[in-house]
Parts: C-alpha cells; structure tokens; sequence
C-alpha cells in the first residue's frame, strides 16, 4: 500500500481561504494532546499562550517588537523563495547588519555626533546584510556553488565574528569584564515610535516593506521577473531575465532587509553589542516567510502569530513549567498543518494497493 | 544466410495504434542468431515503438512475436530479459557517484555479489574489449565509457538478443569504431544485434541486413552494402514532391537576417557544436531548415534567438545590425521574434494565465510594461485579441497555460510573436505534436506573415511541412548547415542524403 498525491481538476476557492484557519485549529489539538501527555491542562495551556499575551498592552507592544525582525526578514526572503532560490543565511546578514551599524554607533560614542547618526546606522545595517548576503549570490553566479550551503555556513561565521567583538575589541573596558559592549549614545538608539513605548521604527519599516512588496509582487515587471523565474526558469531566460542577475538582485534585497532587521534591533531594542543578539530571528523568518505562502500580508500575519507563540511560550515557562522546546515543536506542528493543508487543497490522496498499479 | 540459419526472433504483422495514428503497421521482422540487424528510418518512422514492443515496454495492437519458433507475449522489460533480451538506451542510467562495479551491481538480482560482478566484469572486458576500472567513479567517466557500462550490464545477463538505440550518438567517431569491434565479436559469438540508427555511413559498416522503415511501414529490408546511399535514402524518406510555391521571387528584397560564419561550441556532455553556419533571409520569403532531431537544431535556435550570445558581432546580423553578442530582449527590439520548440516551461510558464505568459515575449517591446511596471489591462486585451484570431480554444477565459492543449498553446505561442508584426521570425518545429487542424492553421499564418512582408526561418523535421512553405531550404547535420538552395531544386531524395551526412559537396571526414 502506499500513497498518491491526485491533483484535483477544481481547487475550491473556498477551501483555500478557510484552509489555514483548519490547520491552525489542527495544529492547536495536536499541541494540546502533547501537552495533556504531558500532564498539564490542554486549556490552561492555551489561555497562557494565546488569551494572556494578547490582552495585555505589555505583552502586545512585546508582540510587535519580535514580529518585527519576522516580518522585516521574511519579506526579504520572500524575493528570494518566489525566484526559487534558496537564501537559508538571513540569520547571518541579520547580524552583519547589526555589525556594520554599530560600528558607527561605538565611533561616534561619547563625541556630541548629530541626529545623522541613526540613519547612517540604519544605511550601514542595510549595507552590511547586503554584501553579506551576496557572497553566496556571487559563489552561486560565478562558480556554480550552491547557495544552500554557503548560505548556511556563513551564519556561523557571522555570529563568531560578532561573539569575537563583544568580547575582544568592542568590550565596554569599565564592564567588569561582561562580554558586551558599552550602551550606545541617545543618538545611536532608534526611537520609539510612541513615546515610552517599546516598539520602535522598525516595526515601521517592516509595516512599509509589506506595502512596497505586495506593489512590486503584483505590479512590476520585477515582481513578475522572480515569479517566471521560479516556476519557469526556462521561459524566464527566453524572456531575456538573465538569471545570474536576479540571483544576485534578490540576495541583495533580502540580505539588505535582514540587516536592517539586525541593526534595528540592535539600536531599538538591545541597545549594545552582546555576543548573542538573536533568538534565531533569521531562521525563524523561513518557517514565518511559508507560513504566510510567501504573500506579504500574509508574511506579515505569520510574523505576528510566530511572535504570539514565542511570548506565549515564555510565559508557559515562567507559569505553566513548560520547556521553551514545546514552542518550536508547536513552530514546527503549525508550519506542517499549513503546508498539509495546502497540498490537500490542490491535491486528493488515494491510496494505491500492491501491484493495483502495475 | 537469413534462409539457412532460424530466426532468434521474428516479428509478424506487428501494428500498434494510438488514437488516429498507427506507429507500427503491419511491421515483419526477422533476426538470426549472430547477426547485426538494422533498423533504419527517419524520427518518428516508428523505430522506438517497435523496439519498445520487442523488449515489453508497450504492448502491440496487433501481430506476434515468436521467440526461437515459439509464440510470446513479452509484457514487461523483466520478461524481456528472462527470454535473453538485453537493451541499451539512447540516454544511460547510471548513478555518478558509484562506481562502475556498484552501478552494475544495482541493475543485477540480488544474488550477484560485489566480488562476482568484479570477477565477471573482468573475463568480459577482456573478451569483448570493454575495458572499463570497476572502482572508478561513473562520473569521471567519459560518455563512451558509460556507454560501456550500459553494454556490459546487459551481457551479463548473457543476452541471445541485444538492442541498440542510436547508440554512436552520444559517441566521438574513435568511440564508435571501437564500439563497432566490440559489436562484431559479440555477434561472432552467436549473439544477436538490433542496430537502431539513422546514419548510414555506421550501418554500412557494420550491417548485411538492414530493415527500412518509413510512417510506420517497413519500406524494404536489404543489404546495405549493396545498395547506393541514395536509393537507401529514398526508400526512407520518400520519393513524392510535395506541392511546392514558387520561388525566386524574392530576389533584391531587404536582407533581414544574414548569418555568417556563425560557430558555438557545444554545451556540456550532449550538447552539438554549431559549426560555420551560412544562411540569409531576405523580406517575404520562409527559410526552411529540416534534419535529424539532434544535429544542432536547439542550438541553432538558441544562436540565432541570443539565449546563446557569441563574441562576434557580425555572426548574426538583423536587420542590418550586427547583433551576435546581443540579448535575446535586445533582438526583440530590433524587430525578430522567436518561438522555441517545447511550448510548456520554455515558450510560457505553465502556471501563468495567458495574459501573463503575453509578458514573456512582450514585456521588452510592447504596451504591456511601463517604465517597470505591468500594465495587466494591456495584456489582457492582447490575451483575447490572440484568443479569437488564432482561433485559441482556451478553458475559460484568461486561463493557465497547462490547461491549453498542445495545438490550442502553440496557436497561442505563434500569435504572441505574429501579432507583433515582427520583421523576422525564427520558428523551431512549428506544429511539433499539434493536431492536424492546428497546424494547416499555424501554417498559413507564417505563409501570411512572410506575404506581409517579414522574413522567416523555420526549422522543421517535418519535410511535408517544409516543402510546403518554404521557398529556400538547407540541411542540417552535425551542426554543419548545407547549402541553402531554392525548393523547387531539392528532391527530397537529394534532402535524405544530407540529413544523412552524405550530401554532394560536404567534406566526408567529420563523420568517418
């Protein structure tokens, strides 16, 4: 016996819509039977991870400060996904960018440097995702190598070299010795967007990103140059869309949006350099840049779900006893009924006994 | 010898019939134990399907297959080989990363050991002159060498029969030869060979039987040696003129097209170099190229389109403007148009609505884009402009690409590009697998297309097609592009000798 997948002459439109909210309601009773095997109320469990964080302003502005790298990163990786190709190292351009923009905020720290300062940070961070992320882009154009890989393994190399500043050259010298740097100047933070609030501008930037993306998607012959590209790239070449050239455009555009997220988080949220500034931001964002089918708005209420199951998830821990390994087994239960859910849209199963089919 | 000696095999009355077309007509064929037969025919003569129905791939219609005297249904490859029957395919099998011995191994049952396939590989490489290292990698191999590999797979499962389809084409000419020695020992040791081919020179050498087929039908069976290339070459492509436009009318109209000294190397394992290729088209009149598929009509295609771009400039001229190193897109604003051969995934994106896959050919030269946007009313508009006068049948309006039938896409495809009203257009197997009303359709459109005033070049395997509306026509074979001669002075006997490579005045040596 064994499976076939039949595509369905008519997909339903109306299957599609209601499609994701079945594999959430899915995912939500497989999450709640493992917690129940677990010996803990299946209905506690999901006032704590989803009623709490979402009635209570605290835990709101916090929501919006950790969809905001989702958000920012997904989007950029979106470009990548749709030309079909395959940027696994935003995590890295995440923290090059931090990199690169912090440098000019421990320059300029202690002198009476302008208001000039943030923004030249924020092009700095753009900067340095961008070249970051077209190392792989130029491996892949010139020698052939996969992108994948490189991708992959330049995030390590990244984050060593951001552990090797927060404790070598960039340590705060009066820090007693902490691994970290010291707390950038007022005019190296990125401000709130509502004073004394937490959310600061790059949640802003995320929110125009999604705009912009949806008009190039739908619009321009760019977008539509990534989309031939992904599902034809044959046709894309006989169009003329050179594809070394769209390979490199899109890590360029992704790694650029990864470093903004890095630098923003950096200068919103941290506010120094640390030898850790993410929880894995960057590779969170591909199961965020899915989960919204690559679609903007839909990539922006990915971001916000994953960040409801992140804040959910810390407080499980504080309340409930629940390990942090339960919130990405759940990250990965809902990504898996997404994806179910819509192949079972544009496919039937049949099961096909032995030699039935010979 | 044939009278003598029993056949090993003989096919009777084997027909085979899909829908509208009988592949295999009545097909009568006979093979003794020890001799190298050989198929000969055009593309699409019917070579494959008959030797699939010999080694179980697809069932006949009609008619029977005795084996040593006795009547078998073979139904499956396995069958096949139980009964003796070994084949090697045109495109081999093979896993790059293991060794020669592994990849033997995995096409074995299972009681071969690594140690025995070894041993065995080693008596019949010495037997047969197959040399071949059982610890190399497969992919540090050459073509020739997988080839081998492909062979002794087959021997050692000690075959009464062995199937070769098209085998030198993967083949540098030193290759083949030795691969002929090979051949010739095994049959002296009473295996037999079917030899699939359509280059005569290799069939000459190596053959005393040969059977012709011609639309399914065989056409004669005979002694290759015997007979001249020419009457060999009528038998399989025919000796009845087609209907046929005058020509000559054409002559002092603008150049559109001029190609000259036009030379690619080939790309990676398969590709086919284009060598030195000549050729012009001038305003109103349809060039048309026939051969062989394979002999470097992809890649011509690709030349003269720009997804292949050369250093030199005057290699390709259009429109008075050399453009060798020039873009496709670049191309396309100098007023040429081009529609590849594969409809789905090369000429439009399967999943993309028709308006969408306007954008492809369009989103350079027409009113589709603007300054970097997509203008979808525009398309849209052309979309069922193209719709109604390529007499389009789409499911529902605007639909995806992959809904289209093949006849009903390619009318589509060709309309894209003809309602640009391009000075030139480069067809490659314009009504390839279409139906027969779609392409009388297609057909007249570029005959319309070039009585406007535009240049065409179309390249056919179909030489009913080209003699239909083509005023000049040139050959290609090789990568090598024969003179290109009025219609009217081509016989189509004169056509088989060069789509053999064994044209009148073309040096004899690439081929030896």
């Amino acid at each position: 016996m064994r499976l076939e997948l039949i595509p369905r002459p008519n997909v339903s439109p109306v299957m599609r819509a209601i499609a994701p909210v079945i594999a959430f309601a899915v995912a939500f009773l497989i999450a709640g039977f493992v917690i129940w095997l677990m010996g803990r109320s299946p209905v506690s469990a999901f006032q704590v991870y989803v009623l709490h964080p979402l009635a209570d302003t605290w835990a709101l502005q916090e929501l919006l400060v950790k969809a905001t790298p989702l958000a920012l990163i997904a989007i950029g990786l979106s470009y990548c996904f749709r030309a079909n190709l395959w940027n696994i190292g935003a995590e890295g351009q995440f923290v090059m960018g931090a990199i690169l923009g912090s440098w000019l905020a421990l320059a300029t720290h202690g002198t009476d440097a302008g208001p000039w300062v943030i923004p030249a940070m924020l092009v700095l961070g753009v900067l340095g995702g961008m070249l970051y992320g077209l190392i792989p882009a130029f491996l892949k154009t010139r020698f052939g190598v996969n992108e994948i890989l490189t991708s992959l393994m330049l995030v390590y190399i990244a984050q060593l070299t951001l552990d090797y500043l927060a404790r070598g050259p960039w340590r705060d010298p009066k820090g007693f010795n902490f691994p970290q740097s010291v707390t950038f100047d007022p005019a190296a933070t990125l401000p709130a967007i509502i004073e004394g609030s937490r959310v600061h501008y790059g949640a802003l930037f995320a929110l125009i990103a999604v705009i912009v993306t949806a008009f190039v998607m739908n619009r321009s012959l760019f977008g539509y140059r990534l989309r031939l590209t992904g599902d034809a790239p044959r046709a894309a070449r006989f169009a003329g869309f050179d594809p070394n050239r769209t390979t490199l455009a899109v890590f360029a555009i992704s790694g650029g949006l990864a470093g903004l997220a890095g630098i923003a988080e950096v200068s919103g949220q941290i506010g120094q350099i640390q030898p850790s500034i993410s929880p894995g931001y960057g590779f969170t964002a591909i199961t965020v840049a899915f989960l919204g089918r690559l679609n903007p708005f839909g990539i922006l209420a990915a971001a916000l779900v994953i960040a409801l199951t992140v804040i959910g998830g810390e407080s499980a821990q504080i309340m409930l006893k629940l390990p942090l390994d339960l919130t990405l087994a759940f990250q990965g239960i809902l990504l898996l009924c997404v994806l179910s859910a819509d192949a079972l849209v544009s496919y039937r199963v049949r099961l096909v006994g032995r030699g039935a089919h010979a | 010898m044939n009278s003598t000696t029993p056949a090993l095999v003989e096919l009777r009355k084997i027909s085979k019939r899909y829908g509208e077309l009988l592949a295999n007509d009545g097909i009568d064929l006979a093979i003794a134990p020890g001799e190298i037969h050989a198929l000969l025919g055009e593309n699409g003569a019917g070579k494959s399907t008959l030797v699939k129905i010999l080694y179980g791939v697809i069932e006949p219609t009609e008619g029977q297959i005795l084996w040593q005297g006795r009547p078998v249904t073979i139904s499956s490859p396995v069958e096949a080989r139980e009964l003796g029957i070994g084949m090697v395919f045109q495109h081999f099998s093979l896993f790059d990363e293991l060794t020669v011995a592994e990849n033997i191994a995995v096409a074995l049952p299972a009681t071969w050991t690594l140690s025995a396939v070894r041993a065995r590989l080693g008596d019949i490489s010495r037997a047969y002159g197959l040399s071949l290292e059982p610890d190399r990698a497969v992919w540090t191999l050459s073509a020739g060498e997988r080839q081998r590999i492909e062979i002794v797979r087959c021997l050692l499962q000690n075959p009464n029969l062995l199937i070769l389809d098209e085998p030198t084409s993967v083949l540098t000419p030193q290759e083949s030869e030795h691969l002929f020695i090979t051949l010739e020992k095994l049959a002296a040791d009473g295996c037999a060979i079917l030899y699939i081919s359509h280059k005569l020179e290799e069939v000459r050498r190596l053959c005393r039987n040969a059977t012709i087929l011609r639309a399914g039908r065989v056409t004669a069976t005979l002694d290759p040696r015997e007979r001249s290339a020419r009457e060999i070459a009528a038998l399989m492509v025919g000796n009845e003129i087609g209907e046929v436009k005058s020509s000559g009318v054409h002559e002092g109209q603008a150049e559109i097209l001029s190609v000259q000294n036009l030379s690619v190397p080939p790309a990676g394992l398969h590709g086919q170099a284009l060598i030195d290729i000549n050729l012009n088209a001038r305003a109103g009149e349809v060039i048309g190229i026939a051969g062989v598929a394979g002999n470097g009509q992809s890649e011509l295609f690709a030349a003269l389109s720009g997804e292949t771009t050369v250093e030199s400039a005057s290699a390709v001229i259009i429109n008075g403007k050399p453009c060798g190193s020039f873009e496709i897109d670049q191309r396309r604003k100098l007023g040429a148009a081009f529609v590849p051969e594969e409809r789905l995934g090369h000429a439009a994106a399967p999943t993309h609505r028709l308006s969408e896959n306007i954008l492809v050919s369009h989103h350079a030269v027409g009113a589709v884009s603007k300054s970097g946007f997509v203008v979808l009313g525009a398309a849209r508009k052309l979309a069922r402009t193209i719709i109604k006068g390529f007499d389009v049948r789409s499911p529902g309006e605007d639909a995806q690409a992959r809904k289209l039938s093949g006849g009903n896409l390619q009318k589509f495809v060709i309309g894209r590009e003809i309602i640009r009203k391009p000075k030139l257009l480069i067809v490659n197997q314009p009504t390839w697998g279409v139906d027969a009303g779609a392409a009388r359709l297609i057909r007249q459109a570029l005959v319309d297309l070039a009585r406007a005033g535009s240049a065409i070049v179309v390249i056919s395997q179909d030489l009913d097609e080209l003699f239909e509306i083509a005023d000049r026509l040139a050959v290609i074979h090789h990568g090598r592009l024969s003179p290109v001669k009025p219609t009217p002075e081509w016989t189509k006997e004169a056509i088989g000798l060069e789509m053999l490579g064994v044209g009148h005045d073309r040096e004899a040596g690439h081929a030896a």
